[in-house]
């Protein structure tokens, strides 16, 4: 039951991380592979709102989800806009980003050459507080439950809602899937196909940095904390089927737990080895991912 | 198009000349004053250990600046030259043949993590060079270009602090936890050698990749495996996720006691005091050591360094083998390596921790064992240390005891 939760905990995160690559690469056929570093955003903004503000956990949620909103919407005006349709540039550029965004936070974004020096920025390894009732375990169904693991949980399952809703209830939500199934007639039918990227963009990195606050209270926050997170995520998102929100969630799902569970068996390597079994068995047998849209 | 071509390679050349031309000039070789030596110091200052290194670098310089401060090394001033080999190994070995062969320096202090020992190793060797390494290792190394001073070997870390754990707090069931390399796996081995002895069960002996950051399965595992008490070789990045998913999982280090050998102030500041609160570390220095060498030292150190610098175990050693160097050279009459080597061994120095004395026969150092658990501000109450320091033996875990040596001063015999 423990390891149970424990999958669901490193699948939520997992699910918040490919559900925004999922989106973008979904929406405008871009590898971000800066996405990783979106995560690590969330959690500095968290370190830093924690550390000058005086903000809480709770309250670094919305505010990680502008901050790196903000930076996937400059990300993509500045860079990514001029390179659609060709993956193996955008690949590259965004890989560029991403190394430019860690050292960006090692260097203190440039003030560290004038002495400035921010608390909480810099190579060295941050710590956020975490609130006390986070800190507790509750007891269900004869096993111990982190609250904080439960609470990952549920911010996921939220976040899923919300992006179902907007994807599939909303007026942008069907300009997002009309582009991503026909870019060209969308946009003869009137849609601002561009505005539409951009702001798939933005809310995919957004996601990634509310994942990123999360990964803050449990883990080490450090410039380079972001990097596994984009492989694990595209593992996510290709065994999924592309651009499919409940085979990523699926996915999601089954990944993490395949990972939890033989983790405690043998150990964490073998786990990650296992993982990368299944993702090879169910790309040799469904190449597509687990869930196919139809409309392709 | 070709005519930006050709302007290209032009450039191109010049800006080639232009690098190289420093090189160049610089091929006559270095002459240093006559009334200078000069001393490697090679700590990385970027990459993923320079928190901890960077302090170490710092720590070199006070030293040397000390000893400058009261005349130098027979007659003659040290000259720190300052490299920084960035946190990977194969950086460290190129570092090491720079100062050894191009700058001449007699002595490299340097070297954090054993993977870095190890590289520079092969280079301090051959070139007759000496390096003086300062962190606690997993042992089983007896070179004779290598002194340690200041490093602590496992025999140091757990022949005190496994029998406190079963006598002064009754556990008997150990579960060992560390990185996946060299120094967590020596100090399992030697771990098991003294559980044996005391009669205490091993119940896990488990590893995670360096840098691994996901330990919740690890921690669970602990959980379920019966264990009463946790010893720790984990190192880096991977402490503070690993006592922080400790925290997560409604561990209590009152019901559940940890001891680490690798968790110092630097890494507790890093994590927040209130996870690592409670739990225990078996090193020889900690920043609350009560001597009065030791409130100099700190002291000394936050005026060098800034108010908020805290001092810890690995900077300690670094400190201890600057100055152990310098009174082996004063000894000798001469700074190179063999001279320095003949002469170190049965020197002693009033180190902040206390009293150390080098071994002559390995090479490494007498060091004071100690326990501290750690508070609500970061810092280590010490609860526990030997009235006098305990004699190095880097191959305990294959056997070696004071009687029967291994590593003599002709060198490893297994």
């Amino acid at each position: 039951m423990e390891t149970f939760v424990i999958g669901l905990s490193i699948a939520s995160i997992l699910f918040m991380v490919a559900l925004g690559l999922a989106i973008i690469y979904g929406t405008m056929k871009v590898i971000n592979l800066a996405h990783g570093e979106m995560v690590m955003i969330g959690a500095y903004v968290t370190v830093l709102a924690t550390k000058h503000l005086g903000f809480n956990l709770y309250l670094c949620l919305p505010l990680a989800f502008l901050v790196t909103a903000g930076f996937g919407l400059v990300i993509e005006r500045t860079v990514v806009r001029r390179l659609y349709g060709r993956l193996l540039d955008t690949l590259l550029a965004t890989w560029g980003i991403a190394l430019i965004l860690q050292q960006l936070i090692r260097i203190h974004f440039g003030l560290g050459l004038f002495g400035i020096h921010i608390d909480g920025l810099g190579s060295d390894l941050q710590n956020v507080p975490v609130p006390a009732e986070l800190q507790k375990t509750l007891y269900f169904l004869g096993a111990n439950i982190p609250v904080y693991r439960a609470f990952i949980f549920m911010v996921a399952l939220l976040l899923g809602a919300i992006t179902w809703w907007l994807i599939y209830k909303t007026r942008f939500g069907s300009q997002l899937r009309a582009v991503s199934v026909a870019r060209n007639t969308a946009a003869a039918c009137g849609v601002n196909d561009k505005r539409v990227n951009m702001l798939a963009f933005a809310y995919g990195s957004g996601l990634a940095g509310i994942a990123g606050v999360l990964v803050s209270g449990f883990k080490t926050v450090s410039p380079d904390m972001g990097t596994p997170y984009v492989v694990d995520a595209f593992l996510v998102v290709v065994a999924g089927g592309v651009g499919h929100l409940v085979g990523t969630f699926i996915s999601a799902g089954i990944l993490g737990e395949v990972q939890s569970f033989v983790a405690t068996w043998l150990n964490d390597v073998y786990g990650r080895t296992v993982l990368f079994a299944v993702v090879i068995l169910i790309l040799l047998f469904k190449p597509q991912g687990l869930f196919v849209s139809r409309s392709r | 198009m070709s005519h930006s071509r050709r302007t290209f390679m032009k450039t191109g050349a010049l800006a080639a000349i232009g690098l190289a031309a420093p090189t160049i000039l610089r091929l006559g070789g270095r002459a240093w004053a006559a009334d200078e030596v000069p001393v490697g110091i090679m700590y990385s200052l970027t990459g993923t250990t320079a928190i901890v290194e960077k302090s170490m670098n710092q720590c070199a310089q006070m030293a040397i600046a000390e000893i400058n401060a009261k005349g130098g090394v027979l007659g003659k001033k040290l000259r720190p030259i300052i490299e920084d080999p960035a946190s990977e190994p194969r950086t460290y070995s190129e570092k090491a043949r720079k100062l050894t062969i191009e700058d001449k320096v007699p002595v490299i202090f340097g070297c954090y993590t054993s993977a870095s020992r190890k590289a520079v190793l092969p280079v301090v060797e051959r070139r007759k060079g000496l390096l003086v390494w300062p962190t606690w290792y997993e042992g089983e190394e007896c070179s004779k270009n290598v002194l340690y001073a200041g490093s602590a070997v496992p025999n140091q870390q757990l022949e005190n602090s496994l029998p406190w754990l079963k006598k002064n707090l009754g556990r008997n069931k150990l579960f060992i936890v560390g990185s996946d390399y060299a120094f967590p796996r020596g100090m399992a081995k030697t771990s098991k050698t003294i559980c044996k002895g005391i009669g205490m069960e091993v119940v896990g002996d488990e590893y995670l990749p360096l840098g691994h950051t996901e330990w919740a399965s690890m921690v669970s595992k602990i959980g379920s495996s019966g264990a009463d008490v946790i010893f720790s070789n984990v190192v880096g990045d991977s402490i503070v996720a690993f006592y922080r998913e400790l925290r997560n999982q409604g561990y209590d280090f009152e019901k559940l006691p940890l001891c680490s050998s690798t968790t110092t102030e630097v890494e507790i500041k890093a994590m927040g005091p209130e996870y690592a609160k409670g739990s225990y570390v078996s090193l020889p220095y900690f920043q609350t050591v009560d001597t009065p060498q030791n409130k100099v030292f700190v002291e000394a150190f936050k005026a060098y360094a800034g108010p908020d610098a805290v001092t810890h175990a690995a900077m300690e050693a670094v400190y201890i083998g600057v100055h152990i160097w310098a009174m082996a050279a004063e000894k000798a009459g001469d700074v190179s390596p063999e001279a320095v080597v003949a002469n170190a061994g049965g020197l002693s120095f009033d180190a902040p921790q206390g009293k150390v004395t080098i071994d002559a026969e390995n090479l490494h150092t007498y060091l004071t064992p100690r326990i501290g658990k750690t508070r609500d501000d970061g810092l280590l109450d010490i609860v526990d240390q030997y009235p006098q320091p305990l004699l190095p033996l880097p191959y305990s875990g294959v056997g070696e005891t004071a009687d029967k040596r291994i590593c003599t001063a002709k060198g490893a015999t297994l």
